[in-house]
């Protein structure tokens, strides 16, 4: 038999947060944040005072004057009236065009070569390494500063389109100008448009969105929506009759002829790029800037991308390729039916940061003269007005967002092909 | 616990013991050297030579400081700065002197917290075009594609003039010289505008210089000048007087051939002022007597730099006009020595 007795009463005493093992993590842990917010907070107010005692104290009125520089890409209108804010906003969709192109093209090349440098022909294999291996070995920045070297030294000017025997033409029919300041192509116009509505007043983030866009859009959603309703009825007529009805036609009608209407109804026609002056005018101009910044960023993040999913498929045990096979299912079906989805699964959370990484590679914009935010807000607003701080904390902030916006839908997006546990 | 009080507290000691600035010219003397901004590279204003040796009109105004705080016009070092990071370098402390063709203007002294010790260039905005354009003046421009450098007083003007003439234009962003030179002779851009002076040192390093042009229209003033940190004004005369002796040199007639005869034998009393061979107007600067003389030797005179490095007998060409002595009809004239 044991008697139990109680153990003795410990007393709580000061050098036990040091001594006793219980206690010593939680003490080291507060005085190291204690430590922490010191340096902070002692950092901050040295800034701020240090700033007051040079006179230039933190504040952000500048942000409402005149910018009185111009921006050549820009979405929205602007001059250089216009205020800092203003400015910073044009440069801000000039970093998001940037930044979803950029992640577009990559995906659709990386996905590509990731798959092609797994294919049994040796050749495509082996130039699908070199790639990669080129683009992951160089910094980025050179690649921008190449692709750029390369447009402009080796297109030609638009003067050279000029004159009776003119160097260059126009590819295309005629319909598109490739020189070194950039890629023209055509424009679609509306001659019975319906005008555009404004959002935000006279505000720096005002904007207009084409009525005519939207109404496209809702043509086609409907189009689409009808589409799939029909696609549903042929099915399940096919389950229960076992045949299935045509609707090939139907379908191709239902995308096309409401489109048709509509296009037709607000007088859609093609604008061509056609040289006048010292330029071309009409059409679209995409920038040389910002192609090749579009091209070394996709190119480079591609290269990441396809590691990505080279190992992602690697993942996929080869039990799966040939269980389908022996099912009886061809080489590119295994692929797009049942390596890929399962693949996905490992794919997407490094995806994620290599899109954030594209984003914030394309602050690198300024060293071929693609007015980005950095280019605006931290370029040249933040040059002129000498507000060091201010600009950068804003800059920070709204790099900030756009990562975690970013981070937020590709989380989404992988809860939804995630394996689905039971 | 006591420990980590003691180590933050040693911590913000040295940190606030750092914060405390001593003088720029103190702290030049410890250092033995100069830290001074330039351009990146703009031939005839500052640029290495093949001997990788920093060489121009900017150039000699750093040497000329050095010679007159330290003895020794090769005690500098030079910090290539572009449009955009030479105010950030000065104001960091990182350079002692930005001698790098800046605008003397209203926001850049007053709100950029920064000390022009004076105007060594009187310039204004020009422009360049390729001969086969065709164009004779700015106003043809409409519709053309311009290259600038950001980060300057350029690409406000630029905007402002094509506005107030109500045309159009391209503008093309870029970092530096080197680059924009690029731009414009593979016809990325039909213009490039600059400070006159920048577009003549640039012209003259192309291949067929005859085959571009400057166009008339001069579109802005452009007071090009030396410049310190606010508030460090022992240091601003150093500087200043520098400027103003090389300056006062050429009207005097002291050349850095004859500045020894000159320094001996003179009885003129401001030229012995000047060179310290009477009164102590070193003294008053903190240096020793014969700091301007050894500023002036360096390179000479303000007239020998500038005909030197940009003059007419050089490839770059340049014509004295406002930059000519007051006694010639110019803009230079330095307060008296004394
Ligand atoms: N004076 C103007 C422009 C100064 C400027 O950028 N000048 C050009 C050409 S004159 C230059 O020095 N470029 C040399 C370089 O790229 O480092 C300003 O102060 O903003």
């Amino acid at each position: 038999m044991t008697t139990l007795t109680d153990p003795p009463k410990e007393h709580f005493r000061l050098s036990m947060l040091l001594y006793d093992t219980r206690y010593r993590s939680a003490t080291i842990q507060v005085v190291a944040l204690m430590g922490f917010m010191l340096l902070a907070a002692w950092l901050l107010s040295n800034t701020i005072q240090n700033l007051e005692a040079l006179g230039k104290p933190v504040e952000f009125g500048f942000f409402s004057e005149p910018a009185s520089y111009d921006i050549n890409q820009r979405l929205l209108e602007y001059d250089s009236r216009d205020s800092h804010l203003r400015a910073a906003f044009i440069g801000l969709l000039n970093t998001l065009v940037v930044a979803v192109l950029g992640c577009i093209t990559a995906t659709i090349v990386g996905v590509l070569v990731g798959v092609l440098r797994l294919s049994s022909n040796w050749l495509v294999a082996k130039i699908m390494t070199v790639y990669v291996e080129m683009f992951r070995n160089v910094p980025v920045l050179l690649w921008i500063v190449f692709a750029m070297a390369i447009l402009i030294e080796s297109l030609p000017a638009p003067r050279a389109f000029r004159g009776e025997n003119p160097t260059a033409t126009m590819d295309l029919f005629n319909t598109v100008a490739v020189t070194n300041r950039g890629v023209y192509i055509p424009e679609a116009l509306f001659s019975r448009s319906l005008g555009d509505i404004h959002f935000f007043g006279e505000s720096a983030m005002r904007f207009d969105v084409s009525l005519d866009l939207i109404a496209i859009i809702i043509v086609l959603a409907g189009s689409i929506f009808a589409m799939r309703k029909v696609t549903a009825w042929a099915n399940k007529t096919q389950e229960q009759t076992g045949d299935r009805p045509k609707i090939w036609h139907i379908l191709l009608g239902l995308i096309f002829v409401p489109m048709l209407i509509l296009l037709v109804a607000l007088g859609f026609h093609l604008g061509y790029p056609e040289l006048k002056g010292f330029n071309f005018t009409g059409g679209t101009h995409l920038r040389n800037s910002l192609i090749a910044l579009w091209l070394a960023l996709s190119l480079y993040t591609a290269a990441f991308i396809a590691e990505i999913v080279r190992g992602g498929i690697l993942a996929i045990s080869h039990g799966q390729t040939e269980a389908a096979a022996a099912l009886g299912l061809r080489q590119g079906r295994i692929m797009r039916l049942v390596i890929l989805p399962q693949a996905l699964r490992v794919i997407i959370p490094p995806m994620i940061s290599n899109y954030l990484n594209l984003t914030k590679n394309s602050s690198l914009a300024i060293a071929v003269g693609y007015m980005d935010i950095t280019g605006t807000l931290g370029g040249i607003t933040m040059n002129q007005t000498g507000r060091e701080l201010e600009c950068v904390l804003l800059l920070m902030l709204v790099y900030l967002a756009i990562s975690l916006s970013i981070s937020a839908v590709m989380n989404w997006y992988n809860e939804r092909v995630k394996l689905v546990e039971r | 616990m006591k420990k980590t009080i003691f180590v933050g507290a040693a911590t913000v000691v040295t940190l606030a013991a750092g914060a405390a600035m001593a003088g720029t010219a103190d702290d030049v003397k410890a250092r033995g050297k100069l830290n001074c901004g330039v351009t990146t590279g703009l031939a005839g204003f500052a640029a290495p030579d093949a001997n990788g040796e920093w060489k121009g009109f900017d150039v000699s105004m750093c040497r000329a400081v050095a010679a007159a705080v330290l003895g020794d016009p090769n005690a500098v070092e030079f910090v290539p700065t572009t449009g955009k990071t030479r105010f950030t370098a000065l104001a960091s402390g990182e350079i002692d002197l930005l001698a790098r063709n800046t605008t003397w203007t209203f926001s850049r002294d007053v709100d950029l917290k920064f000390e022009f010790i004076g105007v060594n260039y009187y310039d204004g905005q020009g422009f360049m075009v390729p001969k086969e354009l065709g164009v004779s003046s700015a106003k043809e421009l409409d519709g053309a594609t311009v290259c600038i450098q950001t980060g300057t007083t350029t690409e406000l003007n630029l905007a402002d003039f094509f506005r107030t003439n109500n045309i159009s234009y391209e503008p093309v962003p870029i970092e530096t010289n080197a680059e924009a030179q690029q731009q414009y002779l593979a016809g990325a851009c039909d213009v490039y505008t600059t400070d006159a002076s920048g577009l003549a040192a640039t012209r003259a390093s192309f291949e067929d210089p005859s085959a571009h042009i400057l166009l008339p229209e001069i579109i802005s003033k452009e007071p090009l000048g030396p410049l310190v940190r606010h508030g460090d004004h022992e240091w601003g005369d150093v500087a200043r007087w520098t400027l103003n002796a090389l300056i006062s040199a050429e009207e005097l007639g002291v050349t850095s051939a004859n500045i020894n005869d000159i320094a001996s034998s003179t009885e003129n009393p401001e030229i012995k002022r000047l060179l310290g061979t009477e009164g102590t107007l070193g003294e008053m600067l903190g240096l020793d007597a014969e700091w301007a003389q050894r500023a002036i030797a360096a390179g000479g005179n303000y007239g020998e730099i500038f005909a030197k490095n940009i003059g007419e007998d050089t490839p770059i060409g340049l014509a004295r006009g406002l930059n000519a002595q007051w006694t010639d009809g110019g803009l230079l004239y330095s307060p008296p020595f004394r």
